[in-house]
């Protein structure tokens, strides 16, 4: 089978010798010994898909930062910093970390205290089993469908950068990652990640720094950069990340202060890594409550570096691009004539890594293909076991039939992630069109979970009817609103009538999700009030914050390893990067 | 449950790869370097950090084994 993109479209080329295909060879065979040595751990239920709740601390932070780390982190961002420059920062310094820190410290002892082995088990205890069936349906749905987006996106360019056969490249990444997750359940996944983690750090790194020695230091970088932003008329937006985010016109991102803090830094962030099975799942892994409320805030540190690693490179590119010259960089360019700047990072590999780290550098980018789709697969088999099977056709289940089921539902993960992958690659608009109903779905997602915590009165009915309101909301918004420069369509929006025109796609995005939040909290709010409670208050005892007691740390804790001491210190952290970029 | 320390694989691989950088950046025609990596010997160096880590590793695992009880 051969599909469209086989010709390659890019300019970049890897040419790999053999001390490549012998690094690349070894990462394999060391991925799939861990899968091996930990398949005789695998004695239970909890040991497969909670990792027997065992971990410590920074081993569950750093998978709960590497099942994150997937492609899209590694070349989106890259390609983003190329795009919008520091600003890209956002979607770490607003967009990530303070809700890391929320979770760690106000949402774990619930979620780890109450036993729940799911978030959407989490939703039955607190709410009810239809909230909890909604969002695991939509949940099992977006996971295996992310996988598939990552297999594709990995075979893809492969094809492209090394004309490796693209079914081929199908095959074996998916079997690489049926066969260390099959044995070793989620420990497989999580030690994996950390693997992949250090590997990916190890392996950027020295690109980003030849890259910054080649463009004359950060001196060099922010002239270059400056020189770009006065070409596209936005002078200095690409070297700061806060001084051009008063006005949507000023700022390469099309959005106002406003809407990035209240959209990215709270709705969508908070509704991914507050919720989010994917990296809560690996949280729940950690052996006691101290070090679950620990992983999200240990993680937030790495998290809050990443930019250097993963944005620096796309501005790199951009201002050797602007340089010219012998620094000069080739990108290829994409099919609307500008620069396809999702090659930056293979462009810059191809650039810098002679044979030798050349080989480190892809194995360091197939394994955030890898981690992207391993993450993906262990919170989709989780899922569908316990919230799914379990619940709707065998709640008799013993130990080892759920294992079986579990191992069973890999395989299946895997073989529904490679029909997206094909899918991705034939019906591109279908691929669109799911992202953006599961926009839709996720967007109001957070406020159920505030409610639900902080709100004893809030109801079953309330949380399920709420969170169709807030879907609604979003759809309709979505069919009102335009991005500058777009007809109207059903995947662009306006399609029932143009109401408001926003600059960029990006800012649409952000204000819909507001819109979401908000309609799904109004609509739990005043269907809760208008519905009996549904629970007891010793029913809700351990799943809600005024009927719990409060997690109070041993006095022989050291007060590095206290959850609230390193929320206070990785919140400083934070703002003091977001002052020394503004 | 007495899992296996990630530390050992994680440092065996990082010192295996750091060995193969450092060999290769010895043994390649230094023309390779001139051409992409700023005229630096990027395998060795780098080669040099990743054995580095891996040693690390491993000496924290082995220490982590030496003071845990075994059954």
């Amino acid at each position: 089978m051969c599909m469209n993109f086989c010709t390659p479209l890019a300019a970049v080329v890897l040419d790999l010798a053999g001390v490549d295909y012998l690094i690349l060879a070894l990462y394999f065979a060391f991925v799939l010994g861990i899968g091996w040595v930990l398949r005789k751990h695998q004695k239970t239920s909890t040991d497969f898909f909670e990792s027997g709740r065992s971990l410590p601390a920074w081993i569950c932070a750093l998978g709960f930062i590497g099942a994150n780390l997937g492609a899209q982190e590694v070349m989106g961002m890259a390609a983003s910093g190329a795009k919008y420059g520091i600003a890209t920062s956002h979607f770490y310094w607003v967009g990530a970390i303070p809700a890391m820190v929320f979770v760690g410290i106000f949402m774990m002892p619930f979620y780890y205290g109450s036993k729940a082995r799911s978030v959407p088990e989490y939703l039955k205890l607190r709410f009810d089993e239809k909230t909890r069936t909604f969002n695991a349906l939509s949940f099992a749905f977006m996971t295996v469908f992310s996988s598939g987006i990552s297999m594709f996106a990995l075979a893809k360019l492969l094809n492209a950068v090394l004309s490796w056969n693209f079914d081929a490249c199908i095959l074996i990444s998916g079997l690489v990652v049926l066969i260390y997750i099959y044995s070793g359940g989620l420990t497989s996944a999580i030690y994996n990640e950390v693997l992949q983690f250090f590997l990916i750090v190890l392996g950027f790194l020295p690109l980003v720094l030849l890259g910054l020695k080649d463009i004359g230091g950060w001196d060099g970088l922010m002239k270059n950069l400056d020189s770009y932003s006065v070409a596209k008329g936005m002078p200095g937006a690409w070297s700061h990340s806060w001084k051009y985010m008063g006005d949507a016109h000023a700022n390469p991102i099309g959005i106002e202060w406003f809407g990035l803090i209240a959209g990215l830094g709270f709705v969508l962030s908070f509704g991914y890594w507050c919720t989010d099975f994917l990296v809560i799942q690996r949280a729940m892994a950690a052996k006691n409550m101290n070090s679950a409320r620990r992983t999200p805030l240990i993680a937030a540190i790495p998290k809050m570096l990443f930019p250097a690693l993963v944005i620096l490179p796309g501005m790199l590119a951009i201002a050797l691009y602007q340089k010219g010259g012998s620094a000069h960089i080739a990108l290829p360019i994409a099919p609307d004539g500008t620069p396809d700047y999702n090659m930056v990072v293979p462009a810059l590999l191809s650039k810098y890594f002679p044979h030798g780290m050349l080989g480190i550098g892809l194995t360091a980018l197939m394994a955030s293909f890898m981690s992207g789709m391993a993450g993906n697969v262990t919170a989709f088999n989780t899922v569908w076991t316990y919230d799914l099977y379990q619940r709707w056709f065998k709640p008799d289940a013993s130990d080892a039939h759920l294992i079986k089921v579990g191992r069973a539902t890999t395989v299946v993960g895997l073989l529904i992630s490679a029909a997206c992958a094909y899918a991705a690659a034939n019906f591109n608009n279908i691929m669109d069109m799911l992202q953006l109903v599961f926009g839709f779905v996720n967007a109001p997602l957070f406020a159920i979970f505030l409610l639900g915590m902080f709100w004893r009165r809030a109801t079953g009915h309330g949380a399920f009817f709420g969170l169709l309101i807030g879907t609604i909301t979003a759809v309709l918004f979505q069919g009102c609103t335009l991005p500058q420069g777009e007809t109207a369509s059903i995947l662009k929006g306006g399609w029932l009538s143009v109401q408001h025109t926003f600059v960029s796609s990006m800012a649409q995005n952000f204000w819909m999700a507001i819109f979401a939040f908000t309609g799904c909290f109004a609509g739990t709010l005043f269907i809760s009030l208008a519905t009996a409670p549904n629970r007891t208050d010793a029913e809700l005892r351990g799943l809600v914050y005024s009927l719990t007691e409060k997690v109070k740390d041993h006095h022989e804790t050291p007060w590095y390893a206290r959850p609230a001491t390193l929320g206070i210190i990785v919140l400083a952290l934070t703002l003091g990067l977001n002052v020394i970029f503004w | 449950m007495n899992q296996l320390d990630v530390r050992l694989p994680m440092g065996l691989l990082f010192l295996l790869l750091g060995l193969i950088l450092v060999g290769y950046g010895l043994a390649a025609d230094p023309v390779i370097y001139a051409e992409h990596s700023l005229g630096q010997n990027v395998n060795v160096r780098w080669g040099a950090i990743f054995s580095l880590f891996g040693i690390a590793m491993l000496i924290l695992a082995a220490r982590a084994k030496k003071s845990t009880p075994q059954d």
